[in-house]
């Protein structure tokens, strides 16, 4: 874990040098908060906890594309293989990936919410270790997703194209762009079958409802699991070299990282939690003043 | 003899339909520097990323430092340095974050500083490898393989693509290496290269050794000739050189014709007699003791650069 840790620092200079990254992680989320919570707030505080869940939530899902994307280019490049000479596993790579994702994040959600607070008078934090978790496991779940699709492509190229049906998928299925109880019902139900979602339900919960870390346990378990078998796989997945071909037992390993998901939707769909308490949130806070928010 | 720190005992590997190792066996002595002398796509490459635990082997046997490079995984790295031929380190790093870096990875590991001094990169330490040379990139590799100390250091046709002056540099930087002691094995094409660095050298051709031992023993075995390398006015039809008077072997590539002779005086005299007979005449005429290339010539035919 000593190597995991002097990857994560390098990893980390290695980002805050690098303009897009910086652009991706502080300068759009910045860009997304103002367009939330000055456009669609409308001036009024009631909304503001609902919509910071979800900026929140993106920053957090941004992790996906973050330094797993580096990883591609790092293979692709032949930097991987110089590593693979030393004494560093696979394990500590993607540890790093991960890590130093993750204390990048933080920066970027503690101004977020100082901007809300300063600007846009958020009246309260609500729960904060609800919070924490709920970053913590979604930034580890969605980074290890990043690295499954980075040891899955061949290609830069393909990285992209696969990033990105993902992306929207998460974003047009959780709640974080549309409100997901304005979505038809059957889209609703197929947002329970993916992470994206407990987490924005998950924020929305714990800072419009400030409910309790016992209360979003669903939303924690879920996220928590994927994490897990996310970087399982991973590094089930890892490869070093560029040309070393995706074997069939990698493929079938990345196609079992939906399987948790399929258990969540099922389980969720049985119980029906999660779409009911987005309801409530979002009555919650959209029953004043509806016509605020995004349809 | 002291025992063999590389041992490579019938190595195969192919990848698809190309059969790119054919049986490759030779064994390094501790102190030794060994280079593997062919054309590119002869298999070196193959050979030492397998003896680096970079890829596996189909068949035969493989042992660094006695440990199986597949199987040994970090202690077998501790003990091991490389430069390898496709690689690179991220443009936005610094020199000697990407020294301390690597260095922070062994248990037993060289001062980086006094190793940025002795390879120049001193006035370089804080530039981004993206802004380096060639060279500087080279030497910053070759840095780097040695920060653990290692035992055994594999050298991937180390400068390849450089220019003369920078792989003169690194011919230095070898022969110091060789000086500590240091087992080192050294692929490369250019037969300057292996004959000025290495104690011994086996030269490969489409995945096997055809010959090893020290360079002078193998220009020996090259049935103790000299090279006459010869342009003509018009070109000679096949064979033609080959008749002439102690003339052992000719072989004519691109215009060149170059002839090993046992009886060099006799070769010239009757070459004189045999272009004035044909109308034909001389362009230049080069002679000199045989080099490897000559002993690669010799068993395979063909030239070792394209």
């Amino acid at each position: 874990m000593k190597h995991a840790w002097t990857l994560t620092k390098v990893r980390m200079r290695l980002a805050l040098r690098n303009r897009a990254f910086l652009f991706f992680s502080l300068i759009l989320p910045l860009a997304l908060l103002f367009l939330y919570l000055g456009i669609w707030g409308h001036g009024s505080a009631a909304p503001v906890p609902y919509l910071l869940a979800s900026v929140l939530s993106l920053t957090v899902m941004g992790s996906f594309w973050g330094l797993s994307v580096q990883l591609v280019t790092f293979r692709e490049q032949g930097i991987l293989r110089r590593f693979r000479i030393a004494p560093v596993s696979a394990g500590a790579m993607l540890a790093s990936s991960i890590l130093s994702n993750y204390l990048m994040t933080l920066p970027t959600v503690i101004i977020e919410f100082a901007i809300a607070r300063e600007l846009f008078h958020l009246r309260s934090w609500g729960n904060i270790t609800g919070i924490i978790l709920l970053v913590t496991l979604g930034t580890i779940t969605f980074a290890a997703l990043g690295l499954i699709v980075a040891s899955v492509t061949n290609t830069m190229q393909e990285t992209q194209i696969i990033n990105q049906m993902l992306w929207w998928g998460f974003l047009g299925l959780s709640g974080a762009t549309l409100p997901l109880p304005t979505l038809p019902g059957w889209l609703q139900t197929l947002a329970a079958f993916q992470p994206a979602t407990y987490l924005v339900t998950g924020l929305e919960r714990v800072m419009v409802g400030q409910v309790s870390v016992l209360q979003i346990a669903p939303e924690l378990g879920a996220l928590a699991l994927s994490a897990a078998i996310a970087f399982v796989i991973s590094q089930q997945l890892f490869r070093w070299e560029p040309e070393a071909k995706v074997p069939r037992r990698a493929k079938l390993w990345a196609a079992s990282a939906v399987i948790p998901f399929l258990l969540l939707g099922a389980w969720e769909s049985a119980n029906g939690q999660l779409r009911a308490e987005a309801r409530a949130d979002y009555q919650s806070i959209a029953q004043p003043s509806r016509s605020d928010l995004p349809r | 003899m002291t025992s063999a720190i590389i041992e490579v005992e019938n190595l195969t590997k192919r990848y698809g339909e190309v059969q790119a190792l054919r049986g490759v066996s030779f064994a390094v002595q501790e102190g030794e520097v060994f280079g593997l002398l062919g054309p590119n796509g002869a298999g070196k490459t193959s050979t030492v990323e397998i003896l680096e635990g970079l890829r596996p082997a189909d068949g035969g046997r493989v042992r660094v430092c006695g440990l199986d490079p597949q199987t040994s995984g970090d202690a077998f790295k501790q003990k091991i340095g490389a430069v390898l031929q496709s690689t690179a380190l991220p443009d936005k790093i610094r020199v000697e974050e990407a020294l301390a870096t690597f260095a922070s990875f062994y248990d037993h590991r060289r001062d980086t500083g006094a190793l940025l001094k002795r390879f120049g990169l001193e006035e370089k330490r804080r530039a981004f490898y993206s802004q380096l040379s060639g060279g500087q990139k080279q030497r910053l590799a070759l840095a780097m393989s040695l920060v653990n100390d290692p035992s055994v250091i594999f050298l991937d046709e180390p400068t390849a693509g450089l220019d003369p002056q920078v792989r003169r540099e690194i011919y230095d930087i070898v022969e110091e290496l060789k000086k500590e002691r240091k087992t080192i094995l050294l692929t490369t094409h250019y037969i300057e290269e292996a004959e000025r660095l290495c104690d011994r050298v086996a030269i490969v051709d489409q995945g096997q050794v055809i010959v090893q031992g020290t360079p002078r023993e193998l220009k020996h075995g090259s049935a103790g000739t000299t090279r006459i390398e010869l342009r003509l006015a018009r070109p000679e039809p096949d064979g033609a050189l080959s008749k002439l008077e102690g003339v052992a072997d000719c072989i004519s590539s691109d215009g060149v014709y170059i002839l090993h002779s046992t009886r060099v005086p006799q070769t010239i005299v009757s070459l004189v007699k045999h272009l004035e007979a044909q109308g034909n005449e001389l362009a230049s005429l080069e002679m000199a003791a045989p080099t490897l290339e000559d002993v690669f010539l010799e068993l395979t035919g063909r030239r070792l650069r394209d």
